[in-house]
Order: structure tokens, then sequence, then C-alpha cells
């Protein structure tokens, strides 16, 4: 199960992140930002209606925003 | 030591390093509520309490030393002294936001890693105190093996005790260093997390007052509605509440030139003061209120963290047209001004991005247009309500707006599928914990913005209108030539006017352009010192510009000239730092070229069709 397709809310841990499917430089801001395996995150916002992008997540005592197309790089499963 | 010392403020973004470079040197940078407000090294001095001054380095917020944009690059290479014509700075600087211990104490393992002499700042305690952390620095420092020092620099607490610290620091430089650290991210941040459960005594609940905003203001189907409304409002606020100053300001003018025709005889300096100095420049000047009122909301969304929320909301928009949230802080800064805007691209990764928003940030309504807009508007559209508390002029301002956004966005597309083409860009973002503004450093933003706009004024509007003046002036008209007809100026018009008459400009519009290529108010001061030229003595002190253009142009000229404003690139320095930023003429030229081209078409296309429509 992929981060984008996890309950709102709840917190997931992170099992592997797929850091092919993201830019180098993008792979490397989430790592920065502790978004990485054995991770503890939860979706708490989504974007506008339609597509729901954006997505926002909760990392510590951090928000951070990113996209669904990363979302979907990160496999995570039930904290 | 004869060399003066240096220290360097280093950590992750948004942790208050500027806000504490303030502090310390009194110096007044740019701080705000976002990650990468600050893209370039500053220096400032500091002075120890023994007196001894020091060179303090404001850098970039970095993640990382393993640099993912250009900002961050630059403190990469001030710490590891490989930045040109600086030495290695003596002591850093360490500031971690103390309401998020465990993030911020990655990279402040890497910097220690270096074994440098260290002093930690743990900022914003403040902050952490209301989310309910208690910390204890003692234990922190005897973690981390430097001294630590609690500060909260927009209060400026702490100070004397960092100066002190900082002054300390060289004397013992931690030899332990190099053989305490050298580890892999994952136990760094392992670690981290260790130091920072050491060093927090209790806590309680967490992100309240970010969970409780965030979910109406990031809400899918209101945060939209919001973020429109507060953007409509204040287009309203700039005309309804700026109306009584701008009002006292023009009076006072006209007073000021009344008593100069009255107590000066007929002559060379009479006319220089009334129709070049007090028409001219003072036009111009009487759209202070405006800007103050404009800057007034942009610094509370900056300063709040509500800016950042802006990104968010509007990052889907972005992704459409191939850019992101990332691009949308600079084109927000734009707003303000293209100069800043544009410098503001440095924290962008993606170099397609980055250029792509170089190239549409001119399209951003900056603050130098809005004496442009006010005056034409003011002149030409009525001041009718067309329902509660929506004033026709302010939704007029709001259209114009929208239409640099549309503009910019359109264009973006654009040049995403041709010159700037890339893999679609995405974005990664913290989101800072909410802040009120503090009241001084709110005064002391709108004092800056208020003297740079007073001091275009007096230097670049007031030299450029003064020379168009002189242009205006001689040679005399003969008796019964207009004076406009007979000058130099008045020629350049004749010789201009036939290439912009097709898109319904006149000729004291073809004229005023040209000065505005300086800058964008110069249109302003342009036209009132040609009328003022044109006109006799006693119409002068009477009539204003606004006055003048209500009489003598039509409405569809008059928006003919709005919609040229929202694409003409008439700003000399913007087009400086457009070069500066892409090192080359090549895009510059190419960014002058589509959008006077633009301003043609459309100021052409709103002609016809206003023309048509028979308005």
């Amino acid at each position: 199960m992929t981060l984008d397709g996890f309950d709102h809310e709840k917190t997931a841990r992170i099992v592997a992140v797929n850091w092919t499917a993201l830019a180098e430089d993008e792979g490397k801001r989430l790592k920065a930002l502790g978004v990485d395996e054995g991770a503890e995150v939860a979706v708490i916002h989504r974007g506008i209606f339609g597509t729901r992008d954006p997505i926002a997540i909760r990392i510590g005592r951090m928000t951070i925003a990113l996209r669904r197309s990363h979302a979907l790089a990160i496999e995570v499963e039930p904290a | 030591m004869s060399r003066k010392r240096t220290a360097a403020l280093v950590g992750n973004p948004n942790a208050g390093k500027s806000a504490l470079f303030n502090a310390l040197t009194g110096a007044r940078q740019k701080i705000a509520n976002y990650p990468g407000v600050t893209v370039e090294r500053k220096a400032g001095r500091l002075t120890l309490p023994s007196g001894e001054p020091v060179e303090l380095i404001d850098l970039p917020g970095s993640y990382s030393f393993d640099a993912a944009s250009p900002d961050e690059e630059v403190t990469r290479k001030v710490i590891h002294g490989e930045f040109d014509g600086e030495a290695l700075p003596d002591v850093i600087v360490l500031v971690i936001d103390a309401a998020n211990l465990e993030q911020h104490l990655v990279f402040a393992q890497e910097v220690l890693e270096l074994g440098r002499p260290t002093v930690v700042a743990l900022n914003m305690v403040d902050l952490a105190e209301r989310d309910g952390l208690v910390l204890d620095p003692a234990a922190l420092s005897e973690a981390l093996g430097v001294p630590v020092v609690p500060t909260v620099a927009v209060r400026r607490k702490g100070l004397t005790d960092l100066a002190a610290a900082i002054a300390e620091a060289e004397t013992h430089a931690d030899e332990e260093a190099h053989t305490r650290w050298h580890i892999t991210l994952p136990e760094r941040r392992l670690a981290a997390k260790h130091i920072a459960r050491g060093a927090i005594l209790s806590k309680s609940a967490r992100h309240t007052v970010e969970n409780g905003a965030d979910r109406i203001l990031l809400n899918p189907w209101i945060g939209p509605v919001i973020l429109f409304g507060l953007l409509f409002v204040i287009f309203q606020a700039v005309f309804a509440w700026a109306t009584p100053f701008a009002d006292a300001l023009e009076g006072g003018v006209g007073v000021i030139s009344s008593a100069v025709v009255d107590t000066m005889p007929s002559s060379f300096v009479r006319d220089f003061l009334t129709e070049g100095v007090l028409a001219g420049v003072g036009s111009v000047v009487v759209f202070l209120p405006q800007i103050v009122i404009l800057f007034f909301f942009i610094l509370i969304m900056e300063a709040t963290g509500y800016m950042a929320r802006a990104a968010f909301l509007m990052d889907r928009l972005m992704a459409g047209v191939g850019l992101s949230g990332k691009s949308f802080i600079p084109l927000l800064s734009s707003f303000a001004c293209a100069i800043p805007g544009i410098m503001a691209t440095r924290s962008i990764p993606d170099a397609k991005d980055r250029l792509t928003t170089i190239l549409v940030a001119p399209l951003m309504t900056c603050s130098a247009r809005l004496p442009v807009y006010a005056v034409i508007i003011a002149a030409v559209i009525p001041s009718t309500t067309i329902g509660p508390g929506i004033g026709l002029q302010g939704l007029v301002l709001f259209a114009l707006y929208l239409a640099g956004i549309v503009g910019a966005m359109v264009v973006a597309l654009v040049l995403r599928h041709s010159v700037a083409k890339g893999a679609a860009s995405g974005f990664i973002m913290e989101m800072p914990r909410y802040q009120l503004p503090r009241l001084k450093d709110l005064a002391i933003g709108l004092w800056q913005r208020a003297w740079v706009f007073l001091r275009r004024a007096g230097t670049i509007i007031f030299m450029v209108t003064i020379a168009l003046w002189l242009m205006l002036s001689f040679p005399k008209a003969e008796p019964g030539e207009s004076q406009m007809d007979a000058s130099v100026a008045g020629m350049i018009a004749s010789g201009l006017h036939p290439v912009l008459e097709p898109i319904g400009f006149n000729r004291e519009m073809s004229l005023a352009l040209v000065p505005a290529m300086a800058a964008r108010e110069v249109a302003v001061s342009a036209l009132a010192t040609t009328y003022a030229v044109d006109a006799s003595d006693e119409d002068v002190a009477a009539e204003g510009v606004t006055d003048r253009i209500a009489a003598s142009w039509s409405l569809p000229t008059a928006l003919a000239f709005l919609a040229w404003f929202v694409f003409a690139p008439q700003c000399i320095s913007t087009i400086a730092v457009a070069r500066r930023e892409t090192n080359g003429w090549k895009w510059p030229a190419f960014m002058v070229g589509y959008l006077f081209v633009l301003a043609y078409v459309f100021a052409g296309l709103t002609f016809w069709i206003a023309t048509a429509l028979g308005l």
C-alpha cells in the first residue's frame, strides 16, 4: 500500500521508498525532511477537490506538503 | 590576530537565522515565516560584550550540505571555505528551532561533524513552550558537546548570552568532534531522536494551533474561497482605505502648487517647480497610501505563515501549467516587485522550472504598476458600488491583477512546452508554524517599503521626469502653436505615435511610454508633466492628471493603456536582474521581446473590442 491511498489522519510507517521514481533533488529533499524508511507519517490534509493534489503529511512535529506522485512512491504499512 | 573575526549563521530553513542576524547586528534583512526567504549571503557587524567587532554572516537555510538548490549551494561553499573571496568562518552559530528539535538536529550533526568552533542558538523557545514543550538546554549542550543558548530572536531574548558564547567559542575548539561523528543519514536521524528525547523534559498536546487553523485554511472547499476572498478584500482596501489619505496628499500638492504660482513671478524656475516637480513627481507620491496598504497585507501574510498555505492551495493550479507551488512564493513576492521575486527563484531546485518562473515574474502586478492603474481607473471608472461593499474601481483593479496571473500561467504553459521543456516538477515544502506578527517588525517592514517608494520618486522618477520636462519645454512655441507640438518631446511623440495609434494610444500616451522604460510609475509623472506643460498656469494648480485623463481619453483608449501595462516590461532594473540571474542577455532579450508583443496585441484587442462594443 502506498501513502497516497492510506487512511486520512492514520499513522503509517514507511517500509520502502522507490527513489528511482523521484527526481534526484526531490529525493534529496524528502530524505532531508526525514521521509525515509522507518519514519512514521500521517496524511493530514488533501488538496483541492478533483485531483486532491497536493497533500500535507505530518512527520514528527512538522507538516510537509508534497505531491501525490511522491506519495505513490512511498510504500507504507499501518503503524 | 589582525584579520577581523567572522561568525556564520547556519541552520535549517525558517529556523530564524535572519531574525537573529537582524537582532544581533541591527540590520534590517527581510524576515518572514516561510522557508527560503534568504537566498544570498549577507554580512553585518556584531559587537561582542568586550567591544570587539565580529563580522556576522547570514546564510540561506539548508537541510543538508548535499545541496539541492542554488541557495543551499551558497551555504555549503561558505561553510567549507570554498566561497570566492571569503575565508573560512571562525565560529559557526548553529540555529535550531526549539519546537522542531528532532528534525533540526539532523543537519546540526552534519555541521558539528566539521569540528569547527560552534555555538548553538536554540531559537523560538517561546513557540516550543506554546506547543507544550519544556526543554533542557544544559542536557542538549552536554549531548552536542557545544554551548547551547536559548533565544527568541524576534523578541530580542538571549542575545547577550549568545554574543558572549560566540566570543568564548573560538578559545576552545572541539577536538573531540572528529572522532565522535561521521555517520550515515539514518544513524544521524536515530541520534537526533535520542538527543531530542534527552533534551525534552516534558511535552503535551502537539500542533494544536496548526491543526485547528489548517483544518479550515487548507480545507479543499473553504481554503481556496478564503484565499480568493482575502485577495479580493486586499484590492478593495487598496482603493477604499487609501482614498482619504490620497485625497489629503493630493490636496497638499495642490496647495503647495497654488502657493508657488501665487508667490513666484512667472519664470523658468516656477514652471520647473509646478510642471516638473509638483505635477510630475507629486502625481506619483500621492500613491504612497495605496502602496502602504498593499504591503500591509503582504507582510501580514508572510509573517503569520499563511503564505506557505497559499502556496499549498495554489500548487494544483501551478501544476497545471508545469510549475509547482515552489514557484508560487517568488511569483507572490513579485506582486511587490519583480526584482526580489526573481532573486527568490534561487530556492527552486529545478533549472527549467526556475527559468520559467523568472520569465513570467514580470507579469505579476508589481507595486510600481499600482500608480498607473490607480490613476487611470480613478479617471475613467465611476466610483460606484455594484453590491454590498464591492466597489467597481476595486473590482477593475482585481481584474487587472487576475489578468496578470492568467497571462503568467498561459505563458508558463507555453514555455514549459517549448523553450523550457522538461519533466513536470514537484512540490515539496515544509509548512511553517503559525506566528503572530510583531507590530514593530510590521512597522519596520512598512516603513522600509514606503521609503523605497519615496526614494524611487525622489531619484529615478524625479530625474526622468525632469529630463522629460526639459524636452517638453524646449524649444519654446511660437505664439499660436502648442508647446507640445514645438518641443523636442513632441517631435518624438509624433514619430512614435503612428506605431501606437492602431491600438488606440494618443500622442501623450505614446510619449509617456518612453521615459516609463526606466520605471512604470514614470508613465504617471510623464503624463502629469505633459499635461501641465500644455495647460495654462491656472489650470495646473486646479486640475490634476486624473481630471485631464477623464476629460480627454475615451474609455477604450484608457482600457487599452491598462492592458498595455499588464504586460509591458517597462522596468530597467528587472531586465538587469534577469540578466544577472540567467548569466547572459539571451533570456532577458527573449523576455522583453515576448512581453512587448503581448502588450501590443492585448492593448490592441482591448481597444478594438471596447470600441466595437460602443464603450
